[in-house]
C-alpha cells in the first residue's frame, strides 16, 4: 500500500483538504466508527467501499461536520468549501419543488427578495446545461428519470463551487446506463483544468465491480479503515473478506480486478443438480 | 337589483365589516404559515398549540388578565415543555403534545364549567367569534401577518432548504434549528391571534386546508407560498359572508367553504395529477432511458 500523502500518479501534495485522525463516532448506544485515519487531498477521487451498516454514511457525515467525533478529530483545511449529495432514497419526492428551486435553494440569499438575480439565473442555467438538464428548470423533481434526479442534486452541490464533493451511494438503485452516465459526469468534474474542475470527490458505494474498480483510490471500510490504495492493491481476497465478512475471489479482466463471491460456483452447482433431478 | 341590495346589506354594519376583514386576514395568515405546517408535518403541533392556548385563555379570563398576555405566556410555556419532553426521546413528540396540550385544554374546560357563565370570552375561544372582534384583534392579526410575510420573504431560501432537506441544509451553512425555532414562533403567534376568530376546535383545519389545496394546484414551492394565503383569504372572506345569511358560526362556515373548494380541486386536478405522478414514479423502468 502506498503512503496516503501521495496520489495515484505519485505526486506529493501540500496539506490535505480533509484529515480524519483516530476518528471515532458514537451514535445512539454503540460506536459506529472507530479509530479512522484518512486523508483526502486536492483533486483526489476516493471511493469508500463496505457493506451496508458498516458506518460509511456516518464517516461522510463526520467529515461534513454534521456528526460530532466522540474521539479523535476531523480537520478541514482553512476556507474549504464542500458540498454533499445525499442518497436519493432520502429525498422527499412529493415535496413541491422544481428543478430550478432545488438548485437555487443552496445559494445564499444576498438581498431581501428571494428571487434569483440575473447572474444567479445564468449560473443556474449554466450548471443545468452542463449536467444535460437544460430545459427542465420548471419540472417537478418527480417528473424526472433516475439519472436526471441524481444530476439535479449534483447540480445543487456544484453551484456551491466546492473544493470537495461528497456523495453517499450515488449509484444505489439506478441501472447500468445511468451508473455509467453518473460516473462520467464525476470523472469530468474530477479532471483538472482546462477540461474539468479538479474537484476532489469522496463517495461511498457497495458496488465493487460496477463502480469501485474504476476509481483511482479505494478505501475498504468496516467500522474502520481496513485497506487504502489503488483498486489492484485493495481489492484482494484478504482485505475483502475482512471488509465484507465473506470469502471473495478476485479475477483480472482487461487489466481490471473483478470481485466474485466465493462459493458462488458451489451454489450454482447445487441449483443445477436440483434442476436435473 | 334586489340581490344587489341584499348583497351589500351586511356591509352597513361595522361589526360585519370588522368580522369580514379579520376573517380574510386570518385566512391569509393561516394559509401562509400552513404551507410550512403541511410540508413539515407540523399539523399535530398546531392542533396541540391551539388547545394549549385555550387553557391559557381560560385562565386569563378568570384572572381578568389580558388574553394575549395570558394565552401567549401559557402557549409559550407549553411549547417549551413539549420541546423538553420530546428531546429526552423516551417519549415521542406526538405523545408529549398529547399529554401537555390536552391537560391544558382540560384545565380550560374545567375553568369554563366553573366560571363560564360570567366569562363568555372563554366560549368565544372554543368556537370562534368573528362578530365580537375589536380593533386590537384586527391589529394583532395584521401585525403577525406582516411579520410573517417579512420573515418568510427575507429567509425564503433558508426556510425552503431547511424544510426540504434539513441534513444537507445543515452542512451547507443553514442554521436549521434556528429556522425551526422561527417557524415555531410564527406558528404560535398565528394561533394566538387567530384562535378567537376561528376557534380552538377549527383552527388546525384552517392551517391545513389552504395549503393542501394549493399543493394540488402547483408543484412549485414559490407558487404554493402565495397561492395558499390567497386561498386562505378567500375561504375566510367567503365563509364569513355566507355565515351572515346561514346564521351559523363563522368558523364552521369558513372551514366548510375551504373543504368544498378542496374537494372540487381534488376531483378536478387529482385524477390528472395522480395519473401523472404514477407514470413518473422514479422506480418505473419506462423512464430510465432519459
Amino acid at each position: 500500500m502506498k503512503p496516503s500523502a501521495m496520489n495515484s500518479s505519485g505526486n506529493t501534495f501540500p496539506a490535505p483538504l480533509l484529515t480524519c485522525e483516530h476518528l471515532s463516532c458514537t451514535y445512539g448506544n454503540g460506536t459506529v466508527i472507530e479509530g479512522v485515519d484518512l486523508r483526502v487531498h486536492a483533486g483526489e477521487f476516493v471511493g469508500i467501499v463496505g457493506p451496508s451498516g458498516s458506518g460509511k454514511t456516518t464517516l461522510l457525515k463526520a467529515m461534513l461536520g454534521s456528526i460530532k467525533a466522540s474521539h479523535g478529530s476531523v480537520t478541514r483545511s482553512a476556507g474549504l468549501r464542500f458540498a454533499y449529495v445525499p442518497q436519493l432514497e432520502t429525498v422527499d419526492w412529493n415535496f413541491p419543488v422544481t428543478v430550478g428551486e432545488v438548485v437555487g435553494m443552496s445559494r445564499p440569499q444576498k438581498s431581501w427578495w428571494p428571487g434569483s438575480s440575473p447572474s444567479e439565473r445564468q449560473a443556474i442555467e449554466e450548471v443545468l446545461e452542463r449536467l444535460r438538464l437544460g430545459g427542465l428548470i420548471h419540472r417537478h423533481i418527480r417528473e424526472l428519470s433516475g439519472g436526471q434526479q441524481q444530476r439535479v442534486f449534483l447540480a445543487r452541490a456544484l453551484i456551491q463551487k466546492p473544493d470537495v464533493l461528497i456523495l453517499d451511494e450515488p449509484t444505489a438503485g439506478i441501472d447500468v446506463t445511468t451508473r455509467h452516465e453518473i460516473l462520467h459526469v464525476l470523472a469530468d468534474l474530477n479532471e483538472g483544468p482546462p477540461q474539468g474542475d479538479g474537484i476532489a470527490i469522496v463517495l461511498t458505494t457497495h458496488d465493487l465491480n460496477g463502480l469501485a474498480a474504476h476509481l483511482p483510490r479505494l478505501v475498504c471500510f468496516n467500522r474502520t479503515v481496513i485497506a487504502d490504495g489503488t483498486p489492484s492493491e485493495v481489492l484482494q481476497p484478504y482485505f475483502l473478506e475482512r471488509t465484507f465478512g465473506a470469502p471473495m475471489e478476485v479475477l483480472q479482466h482487461g487489466g481490471m480486478p473483478v470481485v466474485l463471491e466465493q462459493g458462488g460456483g458451489e451454489l450454482r452447482l447445487r441449483l443445477s443438480r436440483k434442476g436435473a433431478s | 337589483m334586489i340581490f344587489a341590495v341584499n348583497f351589500w346589506q351586511p356591509f352597513t354594519y361595522e361589526f360585519f365589516r370588522n368580522g369580514l376583514l379579520i376573517a380574510t386576514l386570518a385566512g391569509a395568515l393561516c394559509g401562509l404559515i400552513g404551507v410550512f405546517v403541511v410540508l413539515r408535518g407540523m399539523s399535530y403541533i398546531g392542533h396541540g398549540l391551539s388547545h394549549a392556548v385555550f387553557g391559557g385563555a381560560a385562565l386569563a379570563a378568570v384572572l381578568n388578565m389580558s388574553y394575549f398576555l395570558g394565552a401567549g405566556l401559557w402557549g409559550l410555556a407549553s411549547g417549551l415543555m413539549i420541546g423538553r419532553v420530546a428531546r429526552k426521546r423516551i417519549i415521542g413528540a406526538d405523545a408529549a403534545i398529547g399529554v401537555i396540550t390536552t391537560a391544558s385544554f382540560a384545565m380550560g374546560l374545567a375553568l369554563q364549567a366553573r366560571f363560564g357563565q360570567a366569562k363568555r370570552s372563554i366560549d368565544a375561544v372554543l368556537f370562534g367569534n368573528v362578530l365580537g372582534v375589536f380593533t386590537g384583534d384586527i391589529l394583532a392579526v395584521a401585525g403577525v401577518g406582516i411579520l410573517s410575510v417579512v420573515v418568510v420573504v427575507t429567509l425564503y431560501r433558508r426556510l425552503l432548504f431547511a424544510t426540504f432537506d434539513p441534513e444537507v441544509a445543515g452542512v451547507s451553512g443553514v442554521n436549521v434549528p434556528g429556522m425551526e425555532a422561527i417557524l415555531m414562533v410564527l406558528l404560535s403567534a398565528t394561533i394566538l391571534v387567530t384562535v378567537r376568530v376561528i376557534g380552538v376546535l377549527l383552527i388546525s383545519a384552517l392551517l391545513v386546508l389552504p395549503a393542501v389545496t394549493a399543493r394540488l394546484l402547483t408543484n412549485s414551492f414559490g407558487r404554493m407560498l402565495w397561492l395558499s394565503p390567497v386561498l386562505g383569504a378567500i375561504f375566510g372572506g367567503v365563509g364569513m359572508y355566507v355565515s351572515w345569511y346561514a346564521d351559523v358560526p363563522s368558523g364552521a362556515v369558513i372551514i366548510l367553504a375551504g373543504t368544498l373548494v378542496f374537494i372540487v380541486v381534488y376531483s378536478a386536478v387529482g385524477v390528472r395529477r395522480r395519473g401523472r405522478v404514477a407514470g413518473m414514479d422514479h422506480h418505473s423502468p419506462s423512464l430510465r432511458t432519459a
